[in-house]
């Protein structure tokens, strides 16, 4: 187990492309740190820095007191779960796990009681004799785990483990991973462009994009205070509505309508609502949102609305039970209120 | 419907079973031929059933050979063949499952041109290069050698391009997690790498055995002596003779014989290949 520390760690590829720009990030020592962000962000780029998989352009990556720039994956004492498990398909599902072992010269019974271990913890043991071919996607997903366990290394590297499985398998195995890494508490990294997995996964998460890092911070924080409107949109579903809107007078204005904003400086601005913030008011109410309603999306337990105040597109939830015209008044407490500048999109405030 | 399809079915077999029987019917005469004494081809007919003299022919063809047309015992053949096919397809997979290797996990300077030199020598199949390859092996003192015999047959670029190929199927995170896992490039070829290409191997033996194995223009240059010579090229030497009957019943007994190992090496490695592609997934 160990902390990892990068230093201004900066990527270039071969052809020109920059798709890591100079991060700074220090995660402790049994941390899980999830780095979210959309396709093409550089997360996993980053993750093979750290992996060793990636030559590092610029910069230092540090595991322990070790900068290990220079030092071979396999000696970097981690161990990576890929997206499409690359378990070696003409091993059995023991061999696989045994194989990095066997190459760092562990002796035969500490193998086989390590991955007894594994298999125990993974429930992996009823099939340790099978080929990778012969097992469902899950299965897979469980063997290429306990090859990283099995290891036992400083710490565990993810680049989106769950992406190949259904929606219902991937909820289950989001829960046994951070059951997994609590127990064990080895430092990981999850890449992740889910950001339900981030949220549900992460004691911090790095928000990238663009290859620079645009929030760190856990999910509560990160949720609570996006700090841009690019954070704002990504984090949260539905997402947060981002609408034009103006600040006078301590209030931001929207059409008619107008929220209170106390301290925030005249000028125009971006508003964020949270869809799940915005509540329903009694109609004529002093500054409420007049929302045209275009249609609805029953979610079970809840009902997404969907329609625009002043010509701006806005999404609100509502309880199922409610019943809706064609117009709803609404209104947001001031901590729901969020505002981002209209140029930069960094939060005000 | 039914009738129809009963009809076509009929058909269909009546092609297939008219088919083989063309393909089969020389094979049965070689083999028919090889059990009759000298004396039954002098008529000019060939006969259709089975003689009486099976062991006489192929004991002699083993034993002493066929001293009137200089062919060795066969047994001398068919060993100088089957050294020669091993050779040539053992050589050759290891050669290109090895500069494969390079070619596609390695970045070196020059690589391209590497891949680029191998490729020409794919528009540059024996029979064009045969002039000068025989000088250089002539000047290397290599005639009338297994050396002189296999080497100039065992470089060429169609098996690098074929393990390329594979190679590039397989998924590069299986390289990376090797990778993680200790293992250094050599230990990957090993473990990973080869016995994924098993089936590839094993295809690719049992066509280049039978290429070896019917080599005849090479092995006519390179060969003087009948110490060295192959099956093939001794088949046509004893049907090659002047002012005299050829001795069919011989000649096919010798072409009997020649078709045994390749048959054999196509029986044993389908099995390998067909139980190959069950097992491994890439
Ligand atoms: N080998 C490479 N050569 C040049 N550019 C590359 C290379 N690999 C990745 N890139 C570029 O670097 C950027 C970041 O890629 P990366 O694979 O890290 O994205 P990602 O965040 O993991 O995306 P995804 O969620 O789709 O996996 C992309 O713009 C990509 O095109
Ligand atoms: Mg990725």
């Amino acid at each position: 187990m160990a902390a990892i520390t990068l230093e201004s760690v900066g990527k270039t590829y071969a052809g020109g492309v920059t798709a890591v720009h100079a991060i700074d990030l220090a995660i402790a020592d049994g941390e899980f740190l999830v780095l979210v962000g959309p396709s093409g962000c550089g997360k996993s780029t980053l993750l093979r820095m750290i992996a060793g998989l990636e030559t590092i352009s610029s910069g230092a990556v540090k595991i322990g007191n070790r900068v290990v720039n220079q030092v071979e994956p396999a000696e970097r004492d981690i161990a990576m779960v890929f997206q499409n498990y690359a378990l070696y398909p003409h091993m059995s599902v023991r061999e696989n796990l045994a194989y990095g072992l066997k190459n760092r010269g562990v002796p035969k019974d500490e193998i086989a009681r390590r991955v007894a271990e594994a298999a125990k913890i993974l429930e992996i043991g009823g099939f340790l004799d099978r080929k990778p071919r012969a097992l469902s996607g899950g299965q897979r997903q469980r063997v290429a785990m306990g090859r990283a366990i099995v290891r036992e290394p400083a710490a565990f590297l993810f680049d989106e483990p769950l992406s190949n499985l259904d929606a219902k398998l991937r909820v289950q195995m989001r829960g046994e991973i951070k059951q997994l890494q609590a127990r064990l508490g080895t430092t990981s990294i999850y890449v992740t462009h889910d950001q339900l997995e981030a949220m549900t996964l992460a004691h911090r998460l790095v928000v990238l994009n663009g290859g620079r890092i645009e929030q760190v911070g856990t999910p509560l924080e990160v949720y609570r205070k996006p700090a841009s409107t690019f954070v704002a949109a990504f984090i949260g579903s539905p997402a947060m509505n981002l609408l034009q809107a103006e600040v006078s007078g301590g209030r931001v204005r929207l059409g008619g309508a107008s929220l209170p904003a106390p301290g925030a400086a005249d000028g125009k601005v971006t508003l964020g609502l949270r869809p799940e913030d915005l509540q329903r008011t009694r109609p004529g109410a002093e500054g409420a949102l007049l929302m045209n309603v275009a249609y609805v999306e029953e979610l079970g337990a809840q009902r997404l609305v969907h329609g625009t105040v002043g010509g701006q597109s806005v999404v609100c939830a509502q309880p199922v039970e409610s019943d809706l015209g064609d117009t709803l008044t609404l209104t947001a407490d001031p901590a729901a209120v969020h505002l981002f500048d209209a140029a930069s999109g960094k939060r005000l405030g | 419907m039914v009738e129809n399809r009963r009809f076509l079915n009929l058909l269909a077999h009546l092609v297939l079973i008219l088919g083989v029987a063309f393909v089969a019917f020389p094979v049965y005469i070689a083999l028919i031929a090889s059990t009759h004494g000298q004396n039954d081809f002098l008529s000019g007919l060939i006969p259709l059933l089975p003689g009486h003299d099976t062991i006489r022919n192929y004991s002699a063809m083993m034993t002493q050979g066929l001293a009137s047309s200089g062919a060795p015992p066969l047994w001398l053949m068919l060993g100088n063949s089957l050294i020669m096919a091993l050779s040539i397809s053992i050589g050759k997979i290891a050669i290109s499952i090895i500069s494969a290797f390079a070619i596609v996990y390695f970045r070196f300077p020059g690589r391209m041109i590497a891949f680029w030199l191998i490729f020409v020598t794919l528009m540059l199949p024996v029979e064009v290069r045969i002039l000068p390859t025989y000088k250089v092996v002539a000047e290397l003192g290599m005639l009338n050698t297994y050396a002189g015999l296999t080497v100039p047959l065992i470089a060429s670029a169609t098996a690098t391009f074929l393990f390329r190929q594979v190679f590039l199927t397989i998924p590069e995170e299986l390289m990376e997690a090797a990778r993680i896992d200790g293992a250094g490039p050599m230990k990957f070829f090993w473990d990973i790498l080869l016995p994924l290409s098993r089936t590839n191997i094993a295809a690719l033996f049992v066509i280049l055995f039978i290429y070896g194995w019917n080599q005849y223009l090479w092995p006519l240059l390179v060969t003087t002596g009948t110490d060295h010579y192959t099956i093939v090229l001794g088949i046509k030497r004893m049907a090659d003779i002047a002012d005299q009957q050829p001795e069919w019943n011989f000649i096919m007994a010798t072409v009997v014989l020649a078709m045994v190992p390749p048959v054999l090496v196509v029986i044993f490695m389908q099995r390998l290949f067909v139980k190959g592609l069950i097992e491994t997934e890439k």
